[in-house]
């Protein structure tokens, strides 16, 4: 077994609120290797915190902290923001959910791939432009030259979310943080999209982290997933395994979904449990072994 | 029997003439009385236009629409229409007035309808989207998602509707508020006998909602077909198959 990527171990979100305090997440804790590792649940649920605490993307007020928050071993947790900076975009990256909003404007896509990657890797810019056209290729753009010189508003939706890919990958990070890259996307483009980031893990042996509210997605998509509720890991099971999965909230999204295959007169409606916010974790991550290449 | 919604040869388009953009071209559907009927296609593919041009809230368009045999002539849509056809949008968090409370916003659309007996009114329509009389007084910012889209489809049920048309009435929602919604939906077309004409890019959605639905690329209706072609996947065009196909994801 090799050691994991990142080892996390009971991380919390915490802001203060005129009520007292607020948990976004409460005590998680996982181990990713070279892997497709899903997060999945419902809004508020704390999948997007978790992301954004990794990242040391979580502002003052709010307060990160963790037993252990490893990268390949080394602490990084609250590290100061000039060391943050060069781990960030370099060593962990991450894709947001709309291309619109992640993209510069005012900028050609190409130079702010080439800025991206001349951050953290330097090098010349005829250097960073043949980088920067090579992870265009990669992420299946046809014709790199014309859209290198294309602003954001002149390409669709799913071009963007590719340039974003490129444009995080171009510094060939460990792992890549997705946190709905493919919701804002039409299905046809979702399919590109996911396959790029399939090929990158098994090509790259990169770990990624799939945030996503699609059950279905994941199930399909990642090799392992975390199903969190009201800031906790309720449940931890291989993405094949996930429509078998025993945890009454896990058990309660995958019916409340309308399947194309198995019509329903009325969908099954969740019934939330106190105890959900509480009840202690089968089979504990501890011990859970981070998965390998396969 | 007369359609409830009757569309033929519908083009719409936007711009002034000399750089328009034509979004939907020579679209013909009939929805039957009771009849649920979604609209697919990706984005762009011209599907929210349809309702939007239906409901009035696009001016550019040739072609027949006719609701209940009637067709729209006018730009401004008749009091008899807009008792008849009511819309439920996407976001349910654009869509009602930030400092208007439930209370106003359905007894504004009462007035608005010419319709008396407000009080009792707004109690009915409150449990019939499944909200208590304790949600009256609230502002949107005091509910959440899935009670706001309650809200907006209480307002468009105030008229006493039998056309409702819902442009992606759930996506903006969670899986397990989702399911609430749709069993609403489907509780309320069957007690007030309600005709849907449905827009979702989720064909899940639709083939559970939905009794026919139209595939639409580029704004262009592809194929119409029922829901258990959908379920089958065996669609007549090559369109239809790969949008089907591209739903779910295989490595």
């Amino acid at each position: 077994m090799t050691a994991p990527l990142l080892s996390i171990r009971d991380l919390r979100v915490t802001f203060p609120t005129r009520q007292g305090e607020f948990q976004a997440v409460r005590g998680v804790s996982f181990d990713l290797g070279r892997e497709r590792l899903g997060v999945v649940g419902e809004s508020g649920s704390g999948k997007s915190m978790t992301g954004r605490a990794i990242l040391g993307l979580v502002r003052p007020p709010g307060r990160v902290t963790a037993a252990r928050m490893d990268l390949d071993g080394q602490p990084i947790l609250n590290l100061p923001e000039r060391r943050m900076r060069a781990i960030r975009g370099g060593r962990i990256s991450m894709v947001m959910q709309d291309p619109k909003f992640s993209l510069n404007p005012v900028m050609r896509v190409g130079q702010q791939i080439i800025e991206a990657y001349r951050l953290h890797a330097g090098g010349g810019r005829a250097q960073a432009r043949a980088k920067a056209m090579e992870m265009l290729a990669a992420v299946q753009i046809r014709d790199p030259e014309r859209v290198f010189d294309l602003y954001p508003h002149e390409v669709s939706g799913g071009m963007g979310q590719r340039i974003m890919i490129a444009m995080m990958l171009a510094p060939d990070p460990e792992i890549l943080i997705a946190d709905e890259p493919t919701s804002a996307l039409d299905v046809s483009v979702r399919a590109e999209v996911l396959n790029i980031m399939d090929a990158l893990v098994r090509d790259r042996g990169m770990g990624l982290i799939f945030i996503s509210h699609d059950l279905n997605l994941v199930a399909q998509f990642c090799d392992r997933v975390l199903i969190m509720y009201a800031g906790r890991v309720v449940e931890e099971l291989p993405a094949r395994d996930l429509h078998a999965a025993r945890h009454p909230y896990t058990r309660g999204l995958l019916d409340s979904l309308p399947r194309l295959d198995a019509p329903v007169d009325r969908l099954a409606v969740l019934e939330r449990e106190e105890s959900w916010r509480t009840e202690a974790i089968e089979g504990s991550m501890l011990d859970a072994q981070p998965g390998g290449l396969r | 029997m007369t359609p409830m919604l009757d569309v033929a040869g519908l083009d719409v388009w936007f711009g002034p003439a000399h750089d328009r953009v034509t979004a939907v071209r020579g679209a013909t559907f009939a929805v039957a009385p009771g009849e649920s009927f979604g609209l697919v296609g990706e984005s762009g593919s011209g599907k929210s236009t349809i309702l939007r041009a239906v409901t009035g809230l696009i001016s550019g368009w040739s072609g027949r629409i006719a609701v209940e045999g009637k067709a729209v002539t006018a730009m401004r849509r008749d009091r008899a229409f807009q008792k008849t056809v009511q819309m439920v949008f996407q976001d349910p968090y654009a869509s009602l007035h930030p400092r208007h409370s439930v209370d106003r916003v359905l007894s504004e659309t009462l007035a608005l309808q010419g319709l008396g007996d407000v009080d009792r009114r707004i109690t009915r329509l409150l449990e019939d989207v499944g909200l208590g009389r304790g949600f009256r007084f609230r502002y949107p910012h005091q509910l959440s998602g899935g009670q706001r889209q309650r809200v907006a489809i209480a307002r468009a049920l105030a008229a006493e509707p039998r056309l409702l048309l819902l442009d992606e009435p759930t996506s903006a929602l969670d899986v397990s508020v989702q399911a609430e919604i749709l069993n609403l939906l489907k509780d309320l077309r069957a007690e007030h006998q309600l005709t849907y004409v449905m827009v979702s890019h989720d064909l899940a959605v639709v083939a559970h909602m939905c009794d026919r639905l139209a595939v639409m690329q580029a704004g262009r209706i592809v194929e119409i077909m029922d829901a258990a072609t959908l379920r089958a996947a065996t669609p007549r065009e090559e369109y239809s198959r790969a949008l089907i196909a591209a739903s779910t994801w295989q490595r």
